[in-house]
C-alpha cells in the first residue's frame, strides 16, 4: 500500500476518534450537535477516501448519505426541535466530565489492545480501521449512558453508528454496506424526525429521559 | 400447480409485504382485521407447503434447510393465531376508545411488516440480510409498543428502542468481524457473507477474530433474546404494548434473535480453535433463569409477571443449546416450541382478562375461575403448563433438559433445578390468587376468542402426552444439525 493513501485514511479515522472524545465533554446541546455534524463530515470524507482507494464506487453513495443526511439534515432538524422545545440550556450529565474522559481513554485502550491483538494477519489498514471503529462505538455508548437527555442519547447513538459505518467500509469489498447505511438512516429518521421526540414533547413537555423515570412500572 | 412453479419462500415473504401495503390504505377497521387474519393464514399455508414442495437451492440471499423450517412454521402458526386473537382484542380496544381507527390501520400494517421481517430473518442465507431483517422486526415492534401513547407506553418504547438499537449495533459489528474473518479465505464480495458458504470454510477462518465476533453477536442478539444482564427492555415492552404484541414478542421475536445466535454458534463450532460458544451460552442462560425466577416474586403487574417468565424460559432454552449434544438440543428445540405456544396462549388469556377487569394489577384480579370460567381455566392450564407440571409439554422438555444436564454435568444441574423450583413456586403462588377465591374486579361477560388459546393449550397438552414419531425424528434430525 502506498504510504500516503494509508496515512490519509489513518488520519481521517483517527480524527473521528478524537471528535468522539470532543462529544464527551460538550455540556450544551447545540455544541454537541455541531460536534456531531463535524463527526459526520469527517466520516463522509473517510468513506469517500475508502471508496477512492478501494475503487469501490458504491461507497460514494454511503459517503453522500453521511454528508447530506447526517451532517446537514439531522443536525438542522435537531436544532429546530431543540429551539422549539426551548431546551437549549445545559445538558444534564449523569456522570462528571473528568470520570467520563478517563473512562473514554480506558475504552479506547481496550479496543486497541483487543482489536490489534486478534487481527495480526488482516490487512493493516482494515485492522486499524477496525480498532478505531470499535473505539468510536464504545465512546458512542459512553455518550449514551452519561447523558440523560433524549436528544443527546440520540446523538450518542448516531456517533456509535458512524463507527459501524467506518468498520463496514474498512472491511474491503464488504457487500450490503450501502443497504445497511440506508437501513440505519431510516432507523434514525424514524426516531429523530418523528415518533419519539414528537410524542415525548407532546406528552411530557420535556425530553429529559429522567422525567420518564418517574414511572418505574412496579410502583403503581 | 399447473404451468408455473409455486415458490413457497417467495410466498412467505410477499404475502405479508403485500398485505402490509393493502392494510396501510384500507380505511375500514373491520375489514383490516379480516385481511390481517387472511394474510396470516395464507402465510401459514405457504410455510406448510415448504414440507411438500422442492426446496430451492441455497442462493446468495435465501436459504431453506431443516433448521429454519421449524422456526418458520412455528412463526407463521403463532402469527396466524395471534391475528385471530388480535381481531377480537382490538375490537374491544376500539370500543373503549384506547385506540382510534387510524391507529388500527397503522397497527395492522405494522403487524404484517413485522411478520415479513421475522420470516425474512429466518429464510435469509446472508448474515447482512439477516441483520437488516431483525432490525426491521425490532423497529416495527418498537412502534407498536408505543401505540397507546401513554407515559408508560412511551417510556417502554423508548427503553426498548435504545437497548434494542445498542444490541443491534453490537450485532452489526459482530457481523462485520465475521466478514473480516471470512474475507481472506472466501474472497471479497457477497460470498463472504453467505452463511452456507461460511459454514463450509469456517475451519480455515482466523479463530481469534471469529471468537471476538461471536462475543459481539451473542451480546447483540442476546439483548433481543432477553438474556439476563441485557433484558431491561423486555418487561416494559411486554407490559405496555397491546397484548397481541406481547404475545408475538414472547412467542416469536425472542425466537428470531435466538435463531440468529444459533446460526453463529454453528459457525463457531465448525472452527476448532475458536472459543467454545457453549459455555458462554450456558452461563448466560443459567444466569437469566435464576435471576428471572427470583424477580417473579416481586411482580404486581400480570403482564410483567409473564414477561419475566419469558426471560426465565429463554434462559432455559439458551442453556440447553449451550450444553449442546443431541439430547440437550432436542430438549431446547422442543422447549422453544412449547414455550412459544404456551406463552402466547397465556397472553391471549391475559389480554382478555385485563380488558374485563380494566386493570393489569395482580392484586385487583381475583377468582377468575368463578367470574370468567373460560378465561380463568385457560390461565390455570397455561400457568400450570409454563410452571412445568406434568402432563403438559413443558414438563417433558424441562425434564429432558434437566436429565441431560445430570447425565453430563451433574453440578450444573443443581443451579438449574434450583432456578426451576423457585420460578415454579412464584408462578403457582400468583396463580392461586388470580384464579381462585372470591371474585374481584369487573364482572362483565367477555366476548373472547377462545379458539386460539385453547388450540395452543391443546397442542401443548397433546405434546405432553404423546409426541408423534415423525415429529420426534424430525426434531432429532435438527438437533443433530445443531451439533
Amino acid at each position: 500500500m502506498n504510504g500516503l493513501t494509508f496515512d490519509i485514511a489513518h488520519l481521517l479515522a483517527g480524527s473521528l476518534v478524537l471528535i468522539s472524545f470532543m462529544m464527551l465533554y460538550q455540556d450544551r446541546l447545540f455544541a454537541l450537535i455541531n460536534v456531531f455534524a463535524l463527526h459526520a463530515v469527517v466520516l463522509a470524507l473517510s468513506v469517500a477516501w475508502q471508496a477512492y482507494i478501494q475503487d469501490a464506487h458504491h461507497l460514494y453513495i454511503t459517503a453522500g448519505i453521511a454528508l447530506v443526511f447526517k451532517a446537514i439534515v439531522i443536525p438542522v432538524g435537531l436544532h429546530r426541535i431543540i429551539q422549539r422545545l426551548g431546551i437549549h440550556r445545559d445538558i444534564e450529565t449523569a456522570v462528571g466530565i473528568g470520570p467520563t474522559m478517563l473512562a473514554g481513554i480506558g475504552l479506547v485502550t481496550l479496543s486497541m489492545v483487543l482489536m490489534l491483538r486478534v487481527t495480526p494477519e488482516a490487512d493493516p489498514l482494515a485492522r486499524e480501521d477496525l480498532a478505531f471503529a470499535l473505539s468510536i462505538i464504545l465512546l458512542g455508548l459512553l455518550v449514551m449512558v452519561t447523558r440523560r437527555n433524549a436528544v443527546s442519547q440520540v446523538v450518542g447513538f448516531m456517533s456509535l453508528e458512524n463507527g459501524l459505518v467506518l468498520a463496514a467500509t474498512g472491511a474491503k469489498g464488504m457487500p450490503l454496506v450501502v443497504e445497511i447505511s440506508v437501513a440505519f438512516s431510516i432507523l434514525i429518521a424514524f426516531i429523530v424526525i418523528g415518533v419519539f421526540l414528537f410524542r415525548i414533547r407532546e406528552r411530557f413537555d420535556s425530553v429529559d429521559v429522567g422525567a420518564l423515570d418517574d414511572y418505574r412500572g412496579e410502583r403503581r | 400447480m399447473t404451468g408455473f412453479s409455486f415458490d413457497a419462500v417467495a410466498a412467505i415473504l410477499f404475502i405479508p409485504a403485500g398485505a402490509a401495503a393493502i392494510l396501510a390504505v384500507l380505511p375500514n377497521y373491520r375489514m383490516t382485521a379480516v385481511v390481517n387474519v387472511i394474510a396470516s393464514l395464507l402465510t401459514l399455508l405457504a410455510a406448510l407447503s415448504l414440507f411438500v414442495t422442492d426446496r430451492p437451492a441455497p442462493g446468495q440471499y435465501l436459504l431453506v434447510d431443516d433448521l429454519n423450517i421449524v422456526f418458520i412454521v412455528l412463526n407463521t402458526f403463532v402469527g396466524f393465531t395471534t391475528s385471530v386473537f388480535s381481531a377480537s382484542y382490538i375490537a374491544h380496544e376500539l370500543e373503549t376508545g384506547r385506540l382510534t381507527a387510524p391507529n388500527l390501520r397503522f397497527y395492522h400494517a405494522m403487524y404484517q411488516i413485522m411478520m415479513f421481517g421475522m420470516n425474512l430473518a429466518f429464510v435469509s442465507n446472508n448474515i447482512g440480510l439477516m441483520w437488516v431483517a431483525v432490525e426491521l422486526a425490532t423497529l416495527t415492534t418498537v412502534l407498536m409498543v408505543g401505540i397507546y401513547r401513554t407515559h408508560e407506553a412511551l417510556e417502554a418504547a423508548w427503553k426498548y428502542f435504545i437497548l434494542g438499537s445498542v444490541g443491534i449495533a453490537l450485532a452489526l459489528f459482530g457481523t462485520i468481524l465475521v466478514y473480516m474473518a471470512a474475507q481472506p479465505v472466501v474472497g471479497e464480495g457477497t460470498n463472504a457473507m453467505v452463511w452456507s458458504v461460511l459454514i463450509e470454510k469456517a475451519a480455515h477462518f482466523d479463530p481469534a477474530l471469529l471468537s471476538v465476533a461471536f462475543i459481539f453477536l451473542l451480546l447483540g442478539y442476546g439483548t433481543k433474546v432477553g438474556l439476563a444482564p441485557l433484558h431491561a427492555w423486555l418487561p416494559d415492552a411486554h407490559a405496555e404494548g397491546p397484548t397481541p404484541i406481547s404475545a408475538v414478542l414472547s412467542g416469536l421475536l425472542l425466537n428470531v434473535a435466538l435463531y440468529a445466535v444459533l446460526r453463529f454458534k454453528l459457525l463457531l463450532a465448525a472452527s476448532p480453535q475458536a472459543i467454545g460458544p457453549g459455555p458462554l451460552m450456558a452461563t448466560m442462560g443459567l444466569t437469566s433463569l435464576i435471576f428471572a425466577a427470583f424477580m417473579l416474586y416481586r411482580r404486581r403487574d400480570i403482564k410483567r409477571l409473564f414477561a419475566y417468565s419469558s426471560i426465565e424460559h429463554m434462559g432455559i432454552i439458551v442453556f440447553a443449546f449451550g450444553m449442546g449434544g443431541p439430547l440437550a438440543n432436542f430438549a431446547g428445540l422442543l422447549h422453544m416450541v412449547m414455550h412459544s405456544l404456551t406463552k402466547s396462549a397465556i397472553f391471549f388469556a391475559v389480554g382478555h382478562i385485563a380488558q374485563v377487569k380494566g386493570t393489569q394489577k395482580i392484586s385487583e384480579i381475583r377468582g377468575l375461575t368463578e367470574s370468567h370460567p373460560g378465561l380463568g381455566w385457560a390461565l390455570v392450564i397455561g400457568v400450570v403448563a409454563i410452571a412445568g407440571l406434568p402432563p403438559l409439554g413443558i414438563f417433558m422438555s424441562e425434564f429432558l433438559v434437566v436429565s441431560s444436564t445430570f447425565a453430563r454435568y451433574p453440578w450444573l444441574a443443581i443451579p438449574l433445578v434450583f432456578g426451576l423450583l423457585i420460578a415454579f413456586g412464584a408462578l403457582l403462588l400468583r396463580l392461586t390468587g388470580l384464579a381462585f377465591g372470591e371474585p374481584r374486579g369487573g364482572m362483565a361477560p367477555v366476548e373472547a376468542s377462545y379458539v386460539p388459546m385453547y388450540s395452543h393449550l391443546a397442542l401443548v397438552f397433546a405434546a405432553g402426552i404423546y409426541l408423534p414419531a415423525p415429529l420426534v425424528a424430525w426434531f432429532q434430525h435438527v438437533a443433530g444439525i445443531l451439533g
